[in-house]
Order: C-alpha cells, then sequence, then structure tokens
C-alpha cells in the first residue's frame, strides 16, 4: 500500500514540474511559441490567429499535465487532442505541408530548450518527460493531418466520378454517354446505371457510348461495354460504340475481343447519323439558294 | 529470360495490391514507353498487356509487384516489365493460355492476349509458389 502511495505522491510531483515547466512565473510561455510558430510559416496564418490557436492549446495542455496526464492518448488530454484536430484540420485544408503543420507543437519544445542550459536537474528531467509528451502530441497532428488529406482526396475521387460521365441527349430519342479516362468496375456500375435510367427517361431507342477519352481498352474495359450493351438491348435500346481510334482497335483485335453483333464507329458524327437513320430521320442537305 | 537493363538506369518496382495500383502502373507504362519512343499503336498495346498482366497479379496472383523499365539489346530500345506474385501459381499453363478460357469471371483473354500485344514475354509458373511473367516491347 504504502508502494501505491508513494508512487501517486511521484506523480502529482511529476505534474507540478511539467505544468512548472509550462507556466514560468514573469515568462509568457505561450507568447513565445507564437513567435517562434509565426517565424517558421511566414505570415501565412496571422499572429492573431496562431495566438488565439497556440494559447487555448496551451491553457489546454497546462490543465492535462495538472490531471497527471503522460501521454496524447490518456483521457486528460481530450481536449489538448479536441484543439490539435482542429489545428491540423484547418492547416491541411489550407494546403500546409505536414512539417508546417508538426512544427506547431514541436517548436514548443525549442521555446522551453534554455531549461537545459540553466534548469535544475529536477527540471531537466522534466523537460526530457515533456519532450516525450510533445512528440507524441506532434505525431498525433501528423496523423490527424493525412487523415484529412484522405478524407479529401477521396472525397475528390467520388466528384471526379459523377462529373465524368455525363448523359447527353443528342436528339429525340438519341442519347450518348461520352467515356473519358480510365473505366474501373465502379465508374462502370456509375455509367451503366446513369445509360439505362436516361433510356427510360427520355424514351430512347438509341444509346452511344463513345470512347474517344479512353486511353486504352483492356479485357476489362471491354467487358464492362459489353456488359452495358446487353443490358441496354433487355431494355429495347440499340447501342453504338464509337470513337475507336487506330491504335484502339489494333490492340483490340491482337488481344482476341469480340465485338460481335455490336455496331461500331469510328467517330461520334458517323455514330449520330446511324442513330438518326435507324430512328426514321432523313438528313437532307440543302440546294445553294433554297431557304 | 533475364531483362537486359539498360546499364545507367536500374528498374523501378511498384507494388501490386490495389485496383488503383493497376491505374498508375499503366501511366508509368506510358511514360516510359514514351520515353523509348514507341509508336502510339505500339504504346497503346503495351499499356494494355501491362493492364492485363498486372489485373492478373492482383486477381489471381493475390497481389505482387512489377519491375519496369527501359531495356536494350543488338542496338534497339524497349520496354520491360516483370510481374511476379507468389500466388497459387497456374497448374496447366497450355489451359491458361488458351483464348477464352478463365478460371475467374473476365473474356479469358487477358493473358493470351497479352502475348500477342508484345514482342516477348515469359511465363514461369510454379504451383503453390507463384507466377512471374515478362513481357518486352521494342521500339521499331
Amino acid at each position: 500500500m504504502t508502494d501505491v502511495g508513494g508512487s501517486h505522491v511521484a506523480e502529482q510531483g511529476t505534474a507540478v514540474e511539467l505544468v512548472g515547466l509550462l507556466s514560468v512565473e514573469g515568462r509568457d510561455v505561450a507568447g513565445e511559441w507564437v513567435k517562434q510558430v509565426a517565424g517558421t510559416l511566414k505570415g501565412r496564418v496571422s499572429v492573431a490567429e496562431l495566438s488565439r490557436e497556440l494559447g487555448e492549446l496551451h491553457e489546454a495542455l497546462v490543465q492535462a499535465l495538472g490531471q497527471g496526464a503522460a501521454d496524447v492518448h490518456d483521457e486528460q488530454m481530450s481536449e489538448v487532442r479536441a484543439l490539435l484536430t482542429e489545428l491540423s484540420r484547418n492547416r491541411a485544408r489550407q494546403g500546409f505541408s505536414p512539417t508546417e503543420t508538426a512544427v506547431g507543437v514541436f517548436a514548443l519544445k525549442q521555446v522551453l530548450e534554455p531549461v537545459l542550459q540553466d534548469g535544475t536537474s529536477e527540471e531537466i528531467r522534466a523537460f526530457g518527460r515533456l519532450s516525450r509528451v510533445l512528440d507524441g502530441l506532434g505525431l498525433f497532428t501528423i496523423e490527424t493531418y493525412t487523415q484529412t488529406r484522405e478524407e479529401l482526396i477521396s472525397a475528390q475521387a467520388e466528384q471526379l466520378m459523377e462529373l465524368s460521365t455525363p448523359v447527353v441527349r443528342l436528339w429525340d430519342g438519341v442519347i450518348a454517354v461520352p467515356l473519358v479516362g480510365t473505366l474501373d468496375s465502379a465508374r462502370t456500375q456509375v455509367v451503366m446505371e446513369k445509360l439505362l435510367q436516361a433510356l427510360v427517361e427520355t424514351g430512347s431507342e438509341q444509346a452511344i457510348i463513345d470512347i474517344t477519352g479512353v486511353p486504352a481498352v483492356d479485357t476489362q474495359v471491354a467487358q464492362h461495354l459489353l456488359k452495358t450493351i446487353v443490358a441496354a438491348r433487355l431494355m429495347g435500346a440499340e447501342c453504338t460504340v464509337s470513337g475507336i481510334r487506330p491504335q484502339i482497335a489494333q490492340t483490340i483485335v491482337a488481344l482476341g475481343i469480340e465485338f460481335d453483333g455490336i455496331v461500331t464507329k469510328a467517330s461520334l458524327a458517323d455514330a449520330l447519323k446511324l442513330a438518326l437513320r435507324k430512328s426514321g430521320v432523313e438528313m437532307v442537305a440543302r440546294k445553294a439558294g433554297q431557304l | 529470360m533475364t531483362a537486359p537493363w539498360l546499364p545507367d538506369e536500374a528498374p523501378q518496382i511498384y507494388a501490386i495490391t490495389h485496383n488503383r495500383d493497376v491505374v498508375s502502373i499503366r501511366q508509368t507504362i506510358r511514360v516510359l514507353a514514351q520515353r523509348c519512343r514507341l509508336s502510339l499503336v505500339d504504346q497503346t498495346k503495351m499499356i494494355t498487356a501491362a493492364s492485363e498482366l498486372a489485373r492478373n497479379t492482383l486477381v489471381y496472383g493475390g497481389g505482387g509487384a512489377v519491375k519496369a523499365g527501359l531495356v536494350e539489346k543488338d542496338g534497339r530500345r524497349g520496354i520491360a516489365a516483370l510481374f511476379e506474385d507468389s500466388g497459387p501459381g497456374i497448374a496447366d499453363v497450355n489451359l491458361a493460355m488458351t483464348d477464352g478460357w478463365t478460371s475467374g469471371s473476365g473474356l479469358g483473354l487477358g493473358l493470351s492476349g497479352a502475348r500477342r500485344l508484345v514482342d516477348e514475354f515469359d511465363l514461369v509458373t510454379e504451383v503453390g509458389v507463384g507466377t512471374t511473367v515478362t513481357v518486352i516491347k521494342w521500339a521499331r
């Protein structure tokens, strides 16, 4: 029992020492911290904003350490973690680098470094412990930063998927999907759904899939295309594949993919002409002088 | 088949563990193909072959890696890619190379088609150990 009591007392002592490092009488630790960070960010965050961010962080950190927190994942650190999360999310969104984000934490070490020169041995030991806590906080910042960036990237990927698959109406009863970029399973699924939906909504019987913007047609892309065409056929619509460039044609032949029973055209214009003829639209060139 | 890599330029190794890796390998091969001045048709053929083999590595080999770079033989430049996995291996290579045969749900043209798309094709496989496919496309 005495042992437990002893270690409790030691912990209390540690907490006091750590807090002591951060709040020295007659010294504005938070202010020096702000100055240090502002120097590295070269004015890209205003000093007022930094003072607010780091001031709150300093206060929360002092409180957490006072309650005996020894690690970034301790319960007492929840307020600090929340503040750090906000800080690194903001930095990530504003396009700061991971270094510029983490320096916000590590700069505090530099501010406290003079202790190593003229501090007592207790203070130096406390600096070592605090330094470990700050390392943990810095890593936490980078983790949150990376997470935010990854969220941004996956959000952009989703937007891209939506953006690059428009279904356009070319004529009464004729719709077209210009495919651009790489076709993977997820994107083909989106294209297929949109095409079939548009067939129903517009009551179209002719659909053109234009692959001018697809850099390479491998067996997976071909298989997705074939499936889409069969599905459209089941709905009573006819599909034409257009935009087959010479290099794509030769690759498809070498691969051995058969587009049996599927109408293909070199250009979207040809495909449109064919679709119009099939839906009974006659195009007549006007003679000169006629209205 | 050991590819005669260009002496002053080490081939790079890229992991294939996700669908998006297949896309980035296509782009890598495109850049290499442009650097060794392949014609547009040959570029597309090499990219498509790499796409097939990378997907095979991923789907049937359970992931692996590709080593890709420029090669030179008899004064001719080319691009080589070596796909490696430590998956189940191929029990019957002749069957696997047959058009239209697949153990999965694809068209069954990836492996046989890739062979037709490149100038040199080499397949080494052992059941339970893995599969290595090396392809080379020479500039004309």
